[in-house]
C-alpha cells in the first residue's frame, strides 16, 4: 500500500527509477487528474450533444418550468426549480464538507476526517435518493398528451389558458381491449401497459366539452407573422410560451390523433420533443451513476479512516484524491443544472 | 509536496457562501425570469441566458480553483489540465451548435423538399440516359 503515496523520502533518486513527481503531484493524484479530464471531455460530449438536439428543435423544445414543477409533500402546487435548487443545495454542500475533510485530513486530524466524510456520505446519498424521486415524476407525468400521425405532441387548455389533463378530457366509453398480459396470451405474448385513455375516449370527451383547446409544441414568438396567424387562438399566447390553437384548428390537429401519451419513456413523452426524455435519461443517469460510485468510494474511505490506515501511512492524501473526484461529479451538475433547468 | 499545509477552512466556507448566492441568485432569476432579460438578444441568445452562463462559469471557477485546490498545484499542472478541456469544449460546441442552427433552418425553411430531389435525380437520369445512347 505504501508504493501508492510517494514520499519526499523518495527525492533524489534517477528520474526514470520511480519516486519522481511531475509537476510536483503524486503519481495517485495525477493518474486522478487525467481520468477527470477525460470524464469532463465525456460529459461535455453529451452535453453537447444534447445542446445539438436541442436547437436542432428549438422551437418545440420543452420548456423546463412546465416539466419539473414537484416539490415533497406539496401535491398540486407548481413549485418550479425549488427542488432541484434544493438539490443543488445539498450537492454543494456535501462538497464543502468533503473539502473540509481534506482539510482535516492534512491537519493529520482523524476524528474531524471521519466526521466530514460521514457528513458527505449522507449528502451524496440524499441526492441520489433526491434524483430517483424526480426521475418518478418525470416518468409519471402529470397532464397527459396526444400525439398525431405526424408525431407532433398535443396538450390540452381550457379557454383560460390552464393546462388540462387527460382525466379532465377524455370521456369515459366501453372498452374495446385491455393489456395484454404473459397470463393471458399465448405463451410469450405480451405487451407495454396501454394509457389509461384511448384516442377515441380523449377525442370523444374533446367534441363535448366545447371550451377545451390544443397547445402544440411550438414557441410562441410576438413577430408581426405569429400575430396574424389566424389559427391561434387570439388573447391566449404569451411570448415564450407555446402556442394555443383555435377550436375549429384544435378539432383538426385532434382528428389527426393517434396515441395517448402518459409521462415519460425512451420512446416518447408527454412534455414534447422526444429527444427531450432520452437526453434527460440519459445525462442525469450517467451524473447519478457518478454521485452512486462517489459515495461508494467515500464509503470505502470512510473506513478506511476509521481502520487508521491513513493514520498509519502517516498520509491523507487518499482523502485528497476521492476528494477531487466528489468535487468533480459537483462540477457536472452545476453545468447539469445550468442547461436542462435553467436555460 | 507543492503546497503547504495550513487550515483552508476561512477560504471554504467564503467559497461555499459564495456559490450558495450565485445559486439562488440563479433560482430567483429562473423562477421570476425578468422580461427585459429574457426579451433581449444579444449574439443570439437571450440577455437571461447569457447571464446563467456567466454565473455557471463562475461557479465552475470556484469549484475548481478552490474545492479541487487546482490554485495551490505547479502552474504546469494547472493547465494541463485545464486549458485542453477549454479549448475542446469551445471547439466541440462551435461546431455543434452551427450545425445544429443550419439544420433548424433547413426544417423551418424547407429549402431542400423532397420532390426537389426527385425531380433532380429524374432529369439527371434523363440526362445520362440521352449522354449514353450518343455515346
Amino acid at each position: 500500500m505504501d508504493a501508492t503515496v510517494t514520499t519526499p523520502g523518495s527525492v533524489g533518486q534517477k528520474t526514470w527509477g520511480g519516486g519522481n513527481e511531475p509537476m510536483s503531484a503524486s503519481y495517485g493524484k495525477l493518474m486522478m487528474w487525467f481520468f477527470i479530464v477525460s470524464d469532463a471531455l465525456t460529459f461535455s460530449g453529451f452535453l453537447a450533444a444534447y445542446g445539438f438536439s436541442r436547437f436542432k428543435f428549438i422551437e418545440t423544445w420543452p420548456l423546463a418550468d412546465e416539466v419539473f414543477t414537484h416539490f415533497p409533500f406539496l401535491h398540486g402546487v407548481t413549485a418550479p426549480m425549488y427542488y432541484v435548487a434544493l438539490m443543488t443545495f445539498i450537492l454543494i454542500f456535501s462538497s464543502v464538507t468533503m473539502v473540509l475533510a481534506v482539510d482535516a485530513g492534512h491537519q493529520m486530524n482523524k476524528k474531524k476526517v471521519t466526521f466530514y466524510m460521514f457528513l458527505t456520505i449522507i449528502g451524496g446519498l440524499i441526492f441520489v435518493g433526491s434524483q430517483a424521486w424526480e426521475w418518478k415524476n418525470f416518468i409519471k407525468g402529470e397532464y397527459g398528451a396526444v400525439e398525431t400521425k405526424g408525431g407532433s405532441l398535443l396538450q390540452f387548455v381550457d379557454n383560460t389558458g390552464k393546462r388540462l389533463s387527460l382525466a379532465e378530457v377524455a370521456q369515459s366509453l366501453p372498452k374495446e381491449r385491455e393489456t395484454l398480459t404473459r397470463n393471458k396470451g399465448v405463451w410469450f405474448m405480451k405487451e407495454s401497459e396501454l394509457p389509461t385513455y384511448s384516442v377515441a375516449e380523449v377525442q370523444a370527451g374533446f367534441a363535448a366539452n366545447p371550451n377545451i383547446l390544443i397547445r402544440t409544441e411550438v414557441i410562441y414568438h410576438d413577430t408581426p407573422a405569429n400575430r396574424a396567424d389566424k389559427t391561434l387562438q387570439p388573447g391566449l399566447q404569451k411570448a415564450k410560451h407555446k402556442k394555443i390553437l383555435t377550436r375549429a384548428e384544435s378539432e383538426k390537429m385532434l382528428a389527426n390523433a393517434h396515441y395517448v401519451v402518459e409521462g415519460a419513456n425512451l420512446v416518447r413523452n408527454e412534455y414534447g420533443s422526444k429527444l427531450f426524455a432520452d437526453f434527460f435519461f440519459f445525462i442525469t443517469g450517467f451524473h447519478g451513476f457518478h454521485v452512486f460510485s462517489g459515495v461508494i468510494i467515500n464509503i470505502i474511505i470512510f473506513f478506511n479512516v476509521l481502520l487508521g490506515t491513513y493514520e498509519r501511512r502517516g498520509s491523507y492524501e487518499m482523502v485528497e484524491k476521492v476528494g477531487l473526484y466528489w468535487h468533480f461529479v459537483d462540477l457536472v451538475w452545476v453545468f447539469v443544472f445550468t442547461v436542462f433547468y435553467l436555460v | 509536496m507543492a503546497h503547504e499545509h495550513v487550515s483552508n477552512t476561512k477560504r471554504i466556507w467564503f467559497v461555499f457562501a459564495l456559490l450558495s448566492v450565485v445559486t439562488t441568485v440563479e433560482v430567483i432569476l429562473g423562477i421570476i425570469k425578468p422580461e427585459s432579460l429574457l426579451h433581449t438578444n444579444a449574439l443570439g441568445m437571450n440577455l437571461l441566458n447569457w447571464v446563467f452562463y456567466i454565473l455557471t462559469i463562475v461557479k465552475a471557477y470556484y469549484i475548481v480553483w478552490a474545492f479541487m485546490h487546482i490554485e495551490g498545484e505547479k502552474a504546469s499542472l494547472r493547465w494541463s489540465v485545464v486549458a485542453p478541456v477549454i479549448f475542446l469544449v469551445l471547439y466541440l460546441l462551435f461546431i455543434l451548435l452551427v450545425e445544429a442552427n443550419y439544420i433548424f433552418e433547413i426544417f423551418r425553411d424547407s429549402t431542400i423538399k423532397l420532390y426537389h430531389v426527385k425531380r433532380y435525380a429524374l432529369a439527371y437520369l434523363f440526362y445520362f440516359c440521352i449522354h449514353l445512347s450518343f455515346a
